[in-house]
């Protein structure tokens, strides 16, 4: 064996057995460095004669080709080890909880009150508003409710000194809402309403959305289809659904909707969710609005209980409550 | 109102069944509230009567009777108190069931017994289970009890509408169930009684608007001892009322029959002419139940001889009762008008069935169909003798019943159906509605007793009501076109509930009215808008402020084992004057992160809040447009608080909560909330697409020394009001305070982004900017460059 080749064994040996970057680095550095073994013999080169420097010039530079080709390899091959072990390093536990990913939530009334108004937005309604602290005129007189008439104890009403009141419905918008525009007329009013009575039933304050659509075409007709559509929308499936007489002294006729609900234990009942009817001539007159030519319809809400029956919310109470881990159910 | 089914089924044939006949008063617009079934399996129970009866040979507490059960006599052991010879009673014969019981033929204590005498509540007609269901001594012995006591029955009580007073009676009641089945009903057939008195009292309508007409008549010679019948006094019990005496029991009676309030006065006790007038001012009376009023003038007297005898249509007075020694009665029915007596019980805290009558109308041309009436109830069960009705009546006030005119087109044009004229004209008859035609329709004619049929709409109900809701189709409803506006200009109250849900926040709704002193502890209490008549004292103003409500459901749910609570909630305020004004609030305690694996936990801030705050006003896209200034509120830190303004006006504050109001919630950790008027942060501009610079930023750092009393809004616009429009933007990078500084100093390092729409800026422009900063902020802020 030639000393060259002897030296590219033992280089080539060297560099299988590199165990880092570092030691294939010096290895390089002594064998093809500036005064590396390998180098040295090109610089002998000049001192043999022609034919001798060509010959050992040709087996030089292929030691050296074959040296560097097996450096890079070996490079390669210890790069790839070495990322291989840093991911192997880099492993983590992706089970750990996240950072900051909590969210709040809306309380389910709210929740249910934009449920219900974009129903209704989809249907082309505009939300209206109106006062909490109302007077007699709205909340009563032009509602058609004339001083001490019987209709007024239904609604227990809380009183301010000045004879004014907290609104005990939201059917006074409809006053508000309607005076002053021009039919066509499409409004949902969403809000708070007030009536002197607690108990497990009963909230002092609770919600209401009350809906008004005037035109010159409108009929109980137009008023079956408009809530029936959005009872399935908002229970998203279809009821079995009625409407039977009561009276409100703003509508006329006036109705109660009733739809079958079924209950847990296999069996239904008829519930009933909103009161409505045509609004009565002397509200319209009261609105400005002349009854003969245009016609309307008008109906009201429970929120609280649209909410019970939707999220099976067994307790009227746990809306005012505001326990966290209530609300968290609704996030 | 409760009645009788088996009374209303007596006026009207009807096929259906009980269900199907509740469904219906349901769908005609009486709702069924409950119905009690009485009297259901009382198969091979009859009417027995106790012969004799002898003491059993081992027992003192049982007799041993002798019972004639109509066919056959019987051996029954009996243990009830009232077992006697003579008595007629009910009998369980052997084979009968009794809920869960069957009779069967026994030995009690080594005698045989060969049924069971009955008491109410075995029977499950009563709850009285003292001793047995003593039958009066006509009962038909042999007969079925159920047959002789009318059962089984129903108690069906209905919720009815106050616009419906004609249906507090089985009449009005009938004549509504026959129209809706398509039966006929024809009205109760009352004769005259013969006049056999002669006593007579005169009558005074001194007030003719409220009392336009007053029927009475006196009946003398009643029997003391006479009691109502048992048919009657199960159509009472049924109705829910209960038997006191035959005279009261009668116009009891005929009130539900008719719907006619009668009083019934001692006439003994009666002098001189009866009046009907209005209170005087702190008159007295003392009424039936003996309460002592003193009146006003908004209350309805009935007096004699210009004494208090009864208040008109509500309660009789004590002083001229009947008592179980009334030998003599002066029975009055009158039409007092509803406006009359329209929330007088209620002013007094009562609730009679009269009065619950007359405030919804009663038919003016009832008194004297109803005295006819309870006169020949009475002479029939007690005898005596009837003297004359006297009237008295002032037909210009009685209310008018004029025709309302039906044009056929309105029925479609409000119900979106057409209906038949006969079935129209059908409905008007079976509702007692007189009926014409007219050229487009009809002119129809209420009966009197009818108050609510005052307008073409009413009739159009009626209409609809009697022939069925259910025909009634489900359409679209057509018209024009008016879809709402998408306003652009406005940030929606649920874009700002969302930003805070997605920062952790969960929304809360409570009371708008609270305890005043709940309020004192925030010093909110003065001028506080106070209700008149409160639920309680808890409840009793409204709320000046959401934070309040809020801070005590933050303390409730802290009770509950909650470390962090994040709580927000939006809605109206209330001023003194009663003005509303549409808020958001929020109120946050414990860390200001959940707890976390790789975080060290760290208590939340007046910054973390405030970044809750800003990303409210980035809503409106205008973040530059509020200030924060230091500021005061009596519920805030004095050192932590501040007032957002929008171009000046206060918006709203930020603040720690002072630690003498936590304490006094009961809340020992810092709590901080804001509280902010919604209308500032809803206002926004449709954003206008703006040109991007395309030159490059540079970037110059300063670091200053300065006092610490200086804030840091005063930095930022010194060096914005010198850089001018060059600056892009001011970048607050550190912050520190400490012993490497002078005592009252601090020092900021602050970015200047400096850039320029229409060049690249030169190091001397940049240096330039600098310098302008630098120059101003030792000037403005008495601030030096550190070395």
């Amino acid at each position: 064996m030639s000393d060259i080749e002897q030296l590219t064994a033992t280089a080539l040996a060297d560099i299988a057995a590199a165990g880092s970057s570092g030691v294939l680095e010096q290895l390089r550095v002594a064998v093809l460095g500036k005064s590396g073994t390998l180098t040295a013999q090109l610089k002998q080169l000049g001192a043999l004669d022609p034919q001798q420097r060509k010959e050992r010039g040709a087996q030089v530079n292929a030691a050296k080709e074959h040296i560097g080709a097996a450096l890079a390899a070996r490079k390669l091959e210890l790069e790839r080890a070495e990322t291989a072990a840093r991911l192997v390093a880099e492993r983590i536990d992706v089970t750990l909880p996240g950072r900051d990913g909590t969210r709040g939530g809306l309380h389910p009334l709210t929740r249910t009150l934009e449920r219900i108004c974009g129903i209704f937005a989809r249907l082309g309604y505009d939300v209206a508003d109106g006062p909490e602290i109302e007077d007699d005129w709205h909340n009563f007189e032009a509602l058609n409710f004339p001083p001490d008439h019987p209709a007024r104890t239904m609604h227990d009403t809380f009183w301010f000194g000045d004879g004014r009141l907290l609104r005990t419905h939201t059917s006074p918008v409809q006053i508000r809402a309607a005076k002053g525009r021009t039919p066509p007329i499409r409004i949902i009013a969403p809000g708070k309403v007030y009536r002197s009575d607690s108990d497990q039933t009963h909230s002092p304050m609770f919600h209401q959305v009350e809906g008004l659509l005037i035109d010159e075409t409108s009929t109980m007709a137009d008023l079956k289809g408009t809530l029936r559509e959005f009872l399935r929308a908002f229970f998203d499936r279809d009821f079995h659904m009625r409407f039977k007489p009561t009276f409100f002294p703003f509508v006329e006729p006036g109705a109660d909707v009733i739809i079958r609900w079924d209950l847990p234990d296999g069996g239904s009942r008829w519930l009933e969710v909103l009161g409505c009817g045509m609004v009565h001539p002397a509200v319209l007159r009261n609105c400005g609005i002349d009854p003969q030519r245009y016609s309307g319809f008008a109906f009201g809400m429970g929120v609280e209980r649209l909410a019970m029956l939707r999220y099976g919310v067994a307790d009227l109470r746990a809306f005012f409550e505001n326990d966290v881990r209530f609300l968290r159910q609704f996030a | 109102m409760k009645i009788s089914e088996n009374w209303l089924r007596s006026r009207v044939p009807l096929t259906v069944d009980s269900a199907t006949l509740c469904e219906r008063l349901d769908m005609i617009g009486h709702e069924v509230e409950s119905v009690e079934r009485i009297g259901d399996g009382l198969a091979g129970v009859v009417v027995a009567q106790i012969v004799a009866c002898a003491r059993h040979p081992q027992a003192d507490r049982l007799q041993v009777c002798d019972v004639d059960a109509g066919g056959a006599r019987l051996q029954i052991v009996c243990g009830a108190p009232n077992a006697r010879a003579g008595l007629k009673a009910p009998l369980a014969m052997v084979g009968a069931r009794l809920g869960t019981l069957t009779i069967k033929a026994a030995k009690l204590r080594g005698v045989e017994s060969a049924g069971m005498l009955c008491s109410a509540s075995e029977l499950g007609l009563d709850a009285d289970a003292a001793g047995l269901l003593e039958l009066a001594d006509d009962a038909p012995v042999g007969m079925e009890l159920a047959q002789y006591l009318g059962l089984p029955d129903a108690s069906i009580d209905l919720g009815l509408t106050p616009n419906r007073a004609d249906c507090l009676s089985l009449e009005g009641l009938a004549i509504d169930v026959a129209a809706a089945f398509n039966l006929p009903c024809a009205p109760l057939a009352i004769d005259a009684v013969p006049v056999q008195g002669s006593r007579t009292i005169e009558v005074e309508l001194q007030a003719p608007a409220d009392c336009p007409r007053y029927c009475g008549r006196h009946i003398d010679g009643i029997d003391l001892a006479a009691q109502s019948p048992a048919w009657l006094v199960a159509r009472l019990r049924r109705a829910g009322l209960r038997p006191i005496s035959l005279l009261v029991d009668v116009t009891n009676y005929v009130m539900l029959e008719l719907g006619q309030p009668l009083h019934a006065f001692d006439a003994d006790t009666l002098h001189g002419p009866i009046g009907v007038r209005r209170a005087r001012e702190g008159e007295t009376l003392k009424l039936l139940d003996e309460r002592e009023l003193r009146l006003d003038g908004s209350f309805l007297l009935i007096t004699d001889a210009d004494r208090a005898v009864a208040l008109a249509g509500l309660m009789g007075g004590f002083d001229t009762r009947v008592t179980a020694g009334t030998r003599s009665v002066f029975l009055e029915a009158a039409h007092f008008a509803p406006a009359a007596l329209a929330g007088r019980a209620r002013s007094l805290g009562m609730h009679t069935d009269a009065a619950h009558r007359f405030e919804r109308g009663v038919d003016p041309e009832l008194p004297r169909r109803a005295l006819e009436r309870a006169s020949a109830l009475i002479i029939a069960c007690a005898g005596g003798n009837a003297g004359p009705i006297v009237e008295a009546v002032s037909t210009a006030h009685l209310p008018q019943r004029g025709a309302v005119s039906l044009r056929r087109a309105r029925i479609e044009r409000l119900l979106g159906i057409t209906v038949a004229d006969a079935e129209v004209e059908r409905i008007f008859a079976a509702l007692d509605m007189r009926c014409e035609r007219s050229g487009d329709g009809w002119h129809v004619t209420p009966p009197s007793r009818r108050f609510d049929i005052v307008i073409e709409e009413d009739l159009v109900e009626e209409v609809a009501r009697i022939h069925g809701y259910e025909h009634i189709p489900d359409r679209a409803p057509g018209g024009a076109l008016a879809t709402p506006a998408l306003r652009e200009d406005r940030v929606a109250l649920a874009a700002l509930r969302d930003q805070l849900v997605g920062r952790d926040y969960f929304e809360a709704i409570t009371y708008a009215f609270l305890a005043s002193g709940q309020l004192a502890h925030w010093q909110l209490d003065s001028g506080a808008l106070a209700l008149t008549n409160p639920l309680s004292a808890d409840l009793a103003v409204m709320r000046p402020s959401l934070l309040p409500g809020l801070a005590a459901a933050l303390a409730g749910n802290r009770r509950r084992q909650q470390q962090r609570v994040r709580l927000f909630e939006t809605g109206n305020v209330f001023a003194a004057d009663g003005s509303e004004t549409l808020r958001i609030a929020g109120i946050v305690c414990g860390t200001a992160a959940p707890e976390q694996w790789g975080d060290a936990p760290r208590a939340v801030d007046f910054f973390d809040l405030k970044g809750d705050v800003e990303a409210l006003l980035a809503l409106t896209n205008a973040g530059a447009e509020f200030a924060w200034v230091p500021a005061a509120a009596p519920w805030a830190h004095p050192g932590q608080c501040a007032a957002i303004e929008r171009a000046g006006q206060v918006v709203g504050h930020l603040a720690a909560l002072h630690p003498d109001l936590g304490a006094a919630l009961d809340l020992a950790e810092p709590v901080f909330a804001f509280e902010l008027d919604v209308e500032p942060l809803s206002r926004r501009a449709v954003p206008r697409a703006q040109g991007l610079s395309r030159f490059p930023s540079v970037r110059r750092d300063l670091s200053l020394e300065l006092p610490v009393e200086v804030p840091f809004a005063a930095v930022a616009r010194a060096i914005r009001d010198a850089v001018g429009e060059t600056l892009a933007d001011v970048v607050l990078f550190d912050r520190y305070m400490g012993d490497k500084l002078g005592s009252g100093l601090k020092s900021l390092a602050i970015g200047l982004i400096l850039q320029d729409r229409s060049r690249t800026l030169t190091d001397e422009d940049a240096d330039r900017c600098t310098g302008l900063a630098v120059a101003a902020l030792e000037s403005a802020c008495r601030a030096k460059l550190r070395g």
